[in-house]
């Protein structure tokens, strides 16, 4: 079993830490988002939708981390608390899943595009304002997974982890790459922070080591059409 | 599977989300009761219906005192625990993944821009119909019985007017199409100032034959603008 990564996106983050801590037999293709490798003929071939990550299990294509999550969970010999069998602890995930798209995912995404991509891209000072939306929107997302998914439980859908705490940490780990913690003001999601990082262990850092280690600004020129929908499509106009 | 109490759900039927849940119920006559909530009146936003969502969204499952949001899970859950064919949400992995897979990307793409079509036109209509106002005070108040706006002769006014009411023809809507007195006085000011009016809207023109995008004209926060 393939999976084509980028460790600098956040979804493919998510599945390489599943992949590595629950030691599924796989081999990771890595993908060059900034060098536009996803755009290549071959990756193109592979997947039209020219994203990553992408799953390849012996010729069965499937592409957003979501369902790349589930199946790996579903398909391979895993710990059941990663996507629980019981359907009422499973609806839970599913609930959280739908929810990230367009709450930690939009929000946390936003931030960094608005602080490192588009500013490399177009070679343009951050925008203040939007910056600032962004972070107030980011706020009012993190306030809620406090409130509502953290509530008196300690990881997001229960008693333990599973792959939705995985898509949320890489999410709200993304900003560092510019050197922001947004969770330092948020103690409550600090210590949650903390549980995932234990639970899965090395993985966690493997995971993160490049967006950690500060690539040369230069290096993050690779705004492509997704990132630069994101500005305009998502979460500019409410 | 579970028997007993019917599955309670909260939805208005003017939501997408919600009448892919209705479907479903309805089509494979899983037992129900459809507690209809109007979110143009502001009925998701009661204490009661808070306290059983603090989401404050439509649709939610309740079942046996399980509270369930996002329609993707309810959908899932539903063609889970209850006894509908295997087609609606497949048990073979790979195809459920295909499943899985669609449902991801649905969110950012076909829910992200569908709806914001819908939620436009229904702004546009609103915008529409005050700028109608607008157009019916001008001819009553500020035409009536003289050929500009401000009297027998061209003022810096008419200058004022005729570019704001020119500017929707760049996106390719004459607004004075049903306006047969401000279309005359639209002639007179044309008269007034001669090649002028053609050279100031000449780009206003371009963008008719060859509409750019509206965010490459007006930057990065298009409605912010606005």
């Amino acid at each position: 079993m393939v999976v084509y990564l980028d460790l600098l996106s956040q979804p493919c983050r998510a599945v390489y830490i599943l992949l590595t801590c629950t030691k599924i037999p796989h081999k990771v293709h890595a993908v060059a988002l900034r060098k536009g490798e996803h755009r290549t003929p071959e990756f193109t071939n592979m997947n039209l939708m020219q994203k990553v990550p992408v799953l390849v299990d012996s010729g069965f294509i499937l592409t957003e981390s979501d369902a790349i999550l589930k199946y790996l969970a579903t398909q391979y010999d895993v710990p059941e608390h990663w996507y629980p069998r019981q359907p009422q602890q499973r609806a839970r995930v599913d609930e959280y899943t739908a929810w990230h798209h367009t709450n930690t995912r939009a929000h946390a995404a936003k931030v960094f595009i608005l602080e490192v991509l588009l500013p490399r891209h177009m070679g343009s000072a951050v925008d203040k304002v939007a910056l600032n939306n962004a972070l107030s929107n980011l706020k009012n997302t993190l306030d809620k997974l406090e409130t509502m998914f953290l509530r008196r439980q300690p990881f997001l859908c229960g008693d333990d982890i599973t792959v939705a705490d995985l898509l949320a940490i890489c999410e709200l780990m993304q900003p560092l790459g510019a050197g922001r913690d947004i969770l330092k003001d948020h103690p409550q999601l600090q210590r949650w922070r903390s549980r995932v990082q234990s639970a899965v262990g090395k993985s966690f850092d493997e995971a993160h080591h490049q967006l950690i280690l500060q690539p040369p600004v230069s290096q993050w020129c690779w705004a492509s059409k997704v990132t630069v929908d994101y500005l305009y499509g998502l979460g500019s106009t409410h």
